[in-house]
C-alpha cells in the first residue's frame, strides 16, 4: 500500500544528509566539548560551527544561540527564565489564546507563581491584532510572548509589528518558531525579537536538540544549573550528534528554502481547494493566504476528526486532528475553539501538514481517498441525516 | 492509544447501521460538546429485541461501541438487555483505551434509553388501549 506521510507538524523525517553529517559524532568525535584535549575541541568546534550557521540564518551572533533539547524546553527557558529575571520589574506577561501548550503551561504555572497573564484573542482567521497586544500592555508588563506561525491552523502572525510595540515600551519580545525556523525567513533584526525558540525535528533536523536566540543584553534567569555550558545559560553535556545535525538541517533549509516554499504552497493549495470543491460542507481553518506553505487544517461538518484519521490511515495516509501534543485529549483544540468554531465543527478537523517529501502524486491520491471516507462517516452520523436531508 | 483488533474491526465494519422505520424504541444521548452523539434504534416483538440500529457521530471508540451493542442485543429479551452494561460492551470488543471507557457509557445510557423508551411506548399503547 502507498504510505504518504502528511503530519510535518507534528514530526519530520530526518535528512539523510543531516544523519550523514551527525553519524561521526557518535563514534569518532565523541569527545566532550568542554574537556581540554585535542578530543573535546574537535567537538567544540563542530558545535561552534554548528552555531554559526544557526546564527547566520536568523541574522544573530552565534553567541546569543543557546543550545538545548528542544522547543518545549527553549519556550519554558525562555517564558519562565524571563518572568524570573524580571520580577522586580513587573510581573505581568502578555501572550495569544492560540500558543502552543509549551507556552500556555510554563504561563499556568506562572499564573500560580503570582503572576499574571493576558491571553490576546485571535480574529476569526486566528491572527492576533498587534492593536490588542499594545492596549494589553500595562506598567507591570515584562515580557509578550507570541508564536510566529501556529502549529495547527498554520496563521503566520505579525510579529514584526508586535516587536516593534514591545521594543517601543522596553518590554522583552519572545517568538516561538518552531514552525517556522527553515521554512520562511527569519530576521530577529528585522522582526524585533529578543527571544526565538525553535527545534530540529520540524525541519528535517534529528529530535531532542532546539535552539533558544537570547539577543545580547536581554537577562534570563537559566533553567538548568550545573557546568559552565552555554555561558552557563544551560547546563549539560552538550548534545553534539545532535546539535551538528540541527546545523546542517538549518543549512540544507537555508538553501532550499525558496524552492521548497514555492513548491509546497502550490500542493498546499492544490489539496485545500480540492477538498473544498470535492466535499461539501468542509471549511478551510486559518488565514487563506497569512500561513504556512505546509499547513492545511479543514474542518469537516457531521463526522468525527478521529474516525477520519482511523480511515485514512488505513488508506495509508497519515494526517492528524490538530497538534499531536493533544491528540490523547477529548478536548476539542484551544486554537480550533479561539478562532470561534463551534465544538462539533472543531471535532472535525483535519491538519495535513506537508514536507521535504510530499508529491504532487500524493495530494492527488488523498483528494481521491477522502471524500469516499467522509461519505462513509457521514452515512453513519446522526448530524448529517437531520441537517442536510 | 491503540485500539484492539476488534474495535478496529467494528470500526471498519460497522454492524447494523441506519435506522429502524417505526421502531419500538430510541435511545438518544451525548452531544456535539463532547464529541460522540449516539441515536440507537430497536425493534421488539414478544418481549425480545429482533433488531437494532444506530447512527453515530464520533470517535473510532464510540462507532465501534454503538456496533457491538446493536449485535449485542439483538435476540435478547427486554430483561436481559437492561442487564447489558458498558463493562461488557467494552470486554466484547477485546477492551478499550481508559480515556475512550466513556464511549461505552454512552453505548449502556443509549441501550437504556431506548428500553425506556420501548417501555413508555408500550405503557401508552396499553393505558390507550384500557380507555
Amino acid at each position: 500500500m502507498k504510505k504518504i506521510y502528511l503530519d510535518n507538524a507534528a514530526t519530520t523525517p530526518t535528512d539523510a544528509r543531516v544523519l550523514q553529517a551527525m553519524v561521526p559524532y557518535f563514534t569518532e568525535v565523541y569527545g566532550n566539548p568542554s574537556s581540554l584535549h585535542a578530543f573535546g575541541q574537535e567537538a567544540k568546534h563542530a558545535i561552534e560551527d554548528a552555531r554559526y550557521t544557526v546564527a547566520s540564518c536568523i541574522g544573530a551572533k552565534p553567541e546569543e544561540i543557546i543550545f538545548t533539547s528542544g522547543g518545549t524546553e527553549s519556550n519554558n527557558c525562555a517564558v519562565k527564565g524571563i518572568a524570573y529575571a524580571r520580577r522586580e520589574k513587573g510581573n505581568h506577561i502578555i501572550t495569544s489564546n492560540i500558543e502552543h501548550h509549551a507556552i500556555l503551561e510554563p504561563c499556568h504555572f506562572l499564573e500560580k507563581q503570582g503572576f499574571e497573564i493576558t491571553c490576546i484573542p485571535v480574529d476569526e482567521n486566528g491572527i492576533v491584532d498587534p492593536a490588542d497586544v499594545e492596549k494589553a500592555i500595562t506598567e507591570k508588563t515584562i515580557l509578550i510572548s507570541i508564536m510566529h506561525a501556529n502549529n495547527e491552523i498554520g496563521t503566520n502572525q505579525p510579529i514584526g509589528e508586535i516587536g516593534k510595540i514591545a521594543r517601543g515600551r522596553g518590554i522583552y519580545f519572545h517568538t516561538d518558531a518552531v514552525q517556522t525556523l527553515g521554512h520562511l525567513p527569519i530576521d530577529v533584526n528585522e522582526l524585533n525579537v529578543d527571544i526565538l525558540s525553535a527545534s530540529g525535528h520540524k525541519l528535517n533536523g534529528p529530535k531532542g536538540v532546539g535552539i533558544l536566540y537570547v539577543k545580547k543584553g536581554i537577562r534570563m534567569l537559566p533553567f538548568m544549573h550545573g557546568g559552565d555550558q552555554e555561558q552557563q545559560r544551560r547546563a549539560s553535556t552538550h548534545n553534539v550528534p545532535g546539535i551538528v545535525g540541527f546545523g546542517k538541517a538549518v543549512e540544507l533549509a537555508k538553501e532550499e528554502m525558496g524552492k521548497e516554499i514555492e513548491k509546497l504552497t502550490f500542493l498546499r493549495n492544490m489539496l485545500i481547494d480540492g477538498i473544498l470543491a470535492k466535499i461539501e460542507h468542509s471549511r478551510l481553518n486559518g488565514h487563506p493566504a497569512q500561513r504556512l506553505p505546509n499547513n492545511v487544517n479543514i474542518s469537516i461538518a457531521y463526522v468525527e476528526g478521529e474516525s477520519m484519521i482511523l480511515n485514512l490511515d488505513m488508506e495509508g495516509i497519515a494526517c492528524s486532528t490538530g497538534s499531536a501534543c493533544t491528540s490523547s485529549s477529548l478536548e476539542p483544540s484551544h486554537v480550533l475553539t479561539a478562532i470561534g468554531l463551534p465544538h462539533e465543527l472543531a471535532h472535525g478537523s483535519l491538519r495535513f501538514s506537508l514536507g521535504r517529501k510530499t508529491s504532487e502524486d500524493d495530494i492527488r491520491y488523498v483528494l481521491a481517498v477522502l471524500p469516499g471516507i467522509v461519505s462513509k462517516l457521514r452515512s453513519m452520523s446522526p448530524l448529517y441525516k437531520k441537517e442536510v436531508k | 492509544m491503540e485500539y484492539s483488533e476488534k474495535v478496529m474491526e467494528h470500526f471498519r465494519n460497522p454492524r447494523n447501521v441506519g435506522e429502524i422505520e417505526n421502531p419500538d424504541g430510541v435511545g438518544k444521548v451525548g452531544n456535539p460538546v463532547c464529541g460522540d452523539i449516539m441515536e440507537l434504534y430497536i425493534k421488539v416483538d414478544g418481549g425480545i429485541i429482533t433488531d437494532a440500529k444506530f447512527k453515530t457521530f464520533g470517535c473510532g471508540a464510540a462507532i465501534a461501541t454503538s456496533s457491538m451493542v446493536t449485535e449485542l442485543v439483538k435476540n435478547k429479551t427486554i430483561e436481559d438487555a437492561l442487564k447489558i452494561s458498558n463493562r461488557a460492551v467494552a470486554e466484547a470488543l477485546g477492551g478499550l483505551p481508559p480515556i475512550k471507557m466513556h464511549c461505552s457509557v454512552l453505548a449502556e445510557e443509549a441501550l437504556k434509553r431506548a428500553l425506556d423508551d420501548y417501555r413508555m411506548r408500550s405503557a401508552k399503547v396499553a393505558s390507550g388501549k384500557a380507555a
